[in-house]
């Protein structure tokens, strides 16, 4: 179990990110005009509960022991109180914590579905019209605005065909998977060029490989080298991805929630820039941002069992 | 990756021969969006801002060839003048972080250092956030608005050119040419600037039409949420936000600048593909 023993030296070495990520954040709020606890209470609290919550989030002190006592009270999961939501920002995040991790989940299995079927029929033909095709796809793709493509497969799925709801969440387990199918392919749609590019790449690489000429060559069928030899070896390096991807998943819950209307955090962020509600967006951000370091995390952990050669 | 992918003969044959023409057909696009944003506006005879209520909702027609919108202007006549500003973001979102991460890319590669142990910190803090969540949060604080969308852009993607700059600095700080450069004693300033440089910043410009296609994608997207762009202004996002409320029964306001959007990105990728291959780099 040697080459594990990087899950525990890791989270130390994790520690100036996570700092790094504290100090955006704390920066963050230092830059938003006015005052933030006027902000957070209200234009008509009194002198006393300003002094009293200046004293609770160390805003009375110098700005270095200022940024200590945010670390201190995000330690404690305290994140200050929403004045939009009349709730602590932490009660206000988690809420909506579920919707955006199925929508992620969701867009996630999709986008490796379409990825192992486009980058495999590439591969199976490089320069061939699928190839070709899927190819224009991924250049095209990259471009294609997620909010648009949401709301031409609400015209085309919802309004024309009245195939799948124009918005909402659900209820049961069932529901939601009927809810956020569009978002989820929305989403889905954004990420698989990323992916397929880079999944069909390394097919096409892996199949002119030594040991598949050697398993062509003692007689075995294409279809037994590409999927038993060369497709198990090509997954590596689009795995090792994963954490970007989860990053642009993330970003793209922001603008598909709003969209279709989805409660999650994604919405949440839009709703709080646009209340100016700072202490949800520095909560959000620094929730995403410690969310993506842990996928991170998860990926390598994946990568180190799946292939015994890596060492980390 | 992609290296490896190129050096199978198969897809090289396939996917090289026809990379000069993706060049060739997104320098086109995008020259079309140009001239159309700058010249073609002169042809148009409708305001792209003053409301028209009795031509409001519709369909397209000789006289509106794209249609209206709920207040009555040209959809067409918007999406010009909407190209204007959506190229407009693709070019100054792309310039700052440029020129400020190319510079300190080459510092840092070329020095070493605390200025590079200190980029490297940064560059872990930067992508462990979503790139787009820390637009938006920047842009919160600061105002909605295309000014706080490049003032952020500027401070989040720098990080990306100052990364690519660096991994080709350091590798040919060590070439024999740039070790003659300073044998034959040419100054420090001199080998970043005609010897370092010319040599390293080819995956920048690469970058740069792969940056412009994310920058008028998340551009488009604060118009759409309210967050850039504010209307009236014709801006392509801030149209298709307009239309979301008629999907159903006037579904020309939304569809077509998402069209346009599309387009624009596909000239920009294009020609960051073609690009790509034209100076050796990997996409």
């Amino acid at each position: 179990m040697d080459r594990f023993a990087f899950v525990l030296r890791r989270p130390l070495q994790l520690v100036p990110v996570l700092i790094g990520i504290s100090l955006v954040t704390f920066v963050l709020v230092q830059m938003m005009p006015g005052d933030p606890v006027r902000i957070m209470l209200g234009p008509r609290a009194s002198a006393d509960a300003i002094a009293a919550v200046r004293a609770r989030y160390g805003l009375d002190q110098p700005i270095l022991l200022q940024y200590g006592s945010y670390i201190l009270n995000v330690l404690r999961a305290d994140f200050g109180q929403s004045l939009a939501f009349r709730a602590s920002v932490l009660d206000v995040i988690l809420a909506r914590l579920l919707p955006t991790i199925c929508l992620l989940l969701y867009g996630l299995i999709m986008a490796v579905a379409f990825t192992v079927a486009l980058a495999v029929a590439a591969a199976r033909r490089p320069g061939r019209w699928i190839d070709q095709t899927v190819r224009l796809f991924c250049v095209a793709g990259v471009g294609l605005p997620s909010f648009w493509l949401g709301l031409m497969l609400i015209i085309l799925f919802s309004l024309r065909l009245k195939l799948f709801p124009v918005s909402g969440f659900g209820e049961s387990p069932i529901d939601v998977l009927w809810h956020l199918f569009l978002p989820a392919l929305t989403i889905a749609i954004a990420v698989t060029p990323i992916l397929t590019r880079n999944l069909r790449a390394t097919l096409v690489a892996q199949s002119s490989a030594d040991y598949a000429v050697a398993g062509r060559s003692k007689g075995l069928s294409e279809n037994y080298v590409f999927f038993r030899h060369v497709f198990p070896n090509s997954l590596l390096p689009t795995i090792s991805l994963l954490g970007i991807v989860v990053s642009f998943l993330i970003g793209g819950t922001v603008v598909v929630e709003t969209v279709f209307n989805v409660p999650g955090m994604g919405q949440l962020l839009v709703r709080a820039v646009l209340l100016r509600d700072y202490f949800i967006v520095q909560g959000l951000t620094l929730f995403f941002a410690v969310g993506v370091v842990l996928t991170s995390f998860l990926v390598d952990i994946v990568t180190v069992a799946l292939d015994p050669r890596v060492k980390l | 990756m992609s290296v490896a992918g190129d050096a199978a003969p198969r897809s090289a044959s396939a996917w090289h021969v026809r990379l000069p023409v993706s060049l060739l057909v997104g320098a086109a696009i995008v020259l079309a969006w140009i001239l159309i944003a700058f010249l073609g506006t002169a042809f148009v005879h409708h305001d792209p801002i003053a409301v028209d209520l009795v031509h409001a909702l519709l369909p397209p027609s000789a006289q509106f060839p794209l249609g209206t919108d709920s207040f009555g202007r040209d959809v067409m006549t918007r999406l010009m003048y909407g190209a204007r500003t959506d190229l407009q973001m693709a070019f100054f979102g792309v310039v700052g972080p440029f020129v400020i991460g190319t510079a300190i890319g080459l510092l840092a590669g070329n020095f070493g250092g605390i200025l590079d142990s200190v980029l490297m910190r940064i560059l872990d803090v930067t992508i462990s956030f979503p790139y787009f969540v820390l637009v938006i949060a920047i842009v919160a604080v600061l105002e909605p608005g295309l000014t706080s969308y490049y003032i952020s852009l500027t401070l989040v993607n720098w990080v990306s050119y100052a990364r690519l700059v660096r991994s080709e600095v350091i590798v040919l700080r060590q070439a024999d040419f740039v070790l003659a450069a300073r044998t034959i004693g040419i100054g420090e300033i001199r080998v970043m600037s005609h010897h370092l440089l010319p040599n390293a910043i080819s995956p920048a410009v690469v970058f740069v039409f792969t940056d412009a296609v994310l920058t008028i994608v998340l551009g488009s997207s604060l118009g759409f949420l309210g967050l850039g762009v504010q209307p009236p202004r014709a801006e392509w996002g801030v149209m298709i936000a307009e239309g979301q409320l008629y999907l159903a029964s006037a579904w020309w306001i939304a569809v077509f600048p998402g069209i346009a959007i599309s387009l624009l990105a596909l000239g920009f990728s294009l020609v960051a593909d073609g690009l790509a291959k034209l100076l050796h780099t990997a996409p």
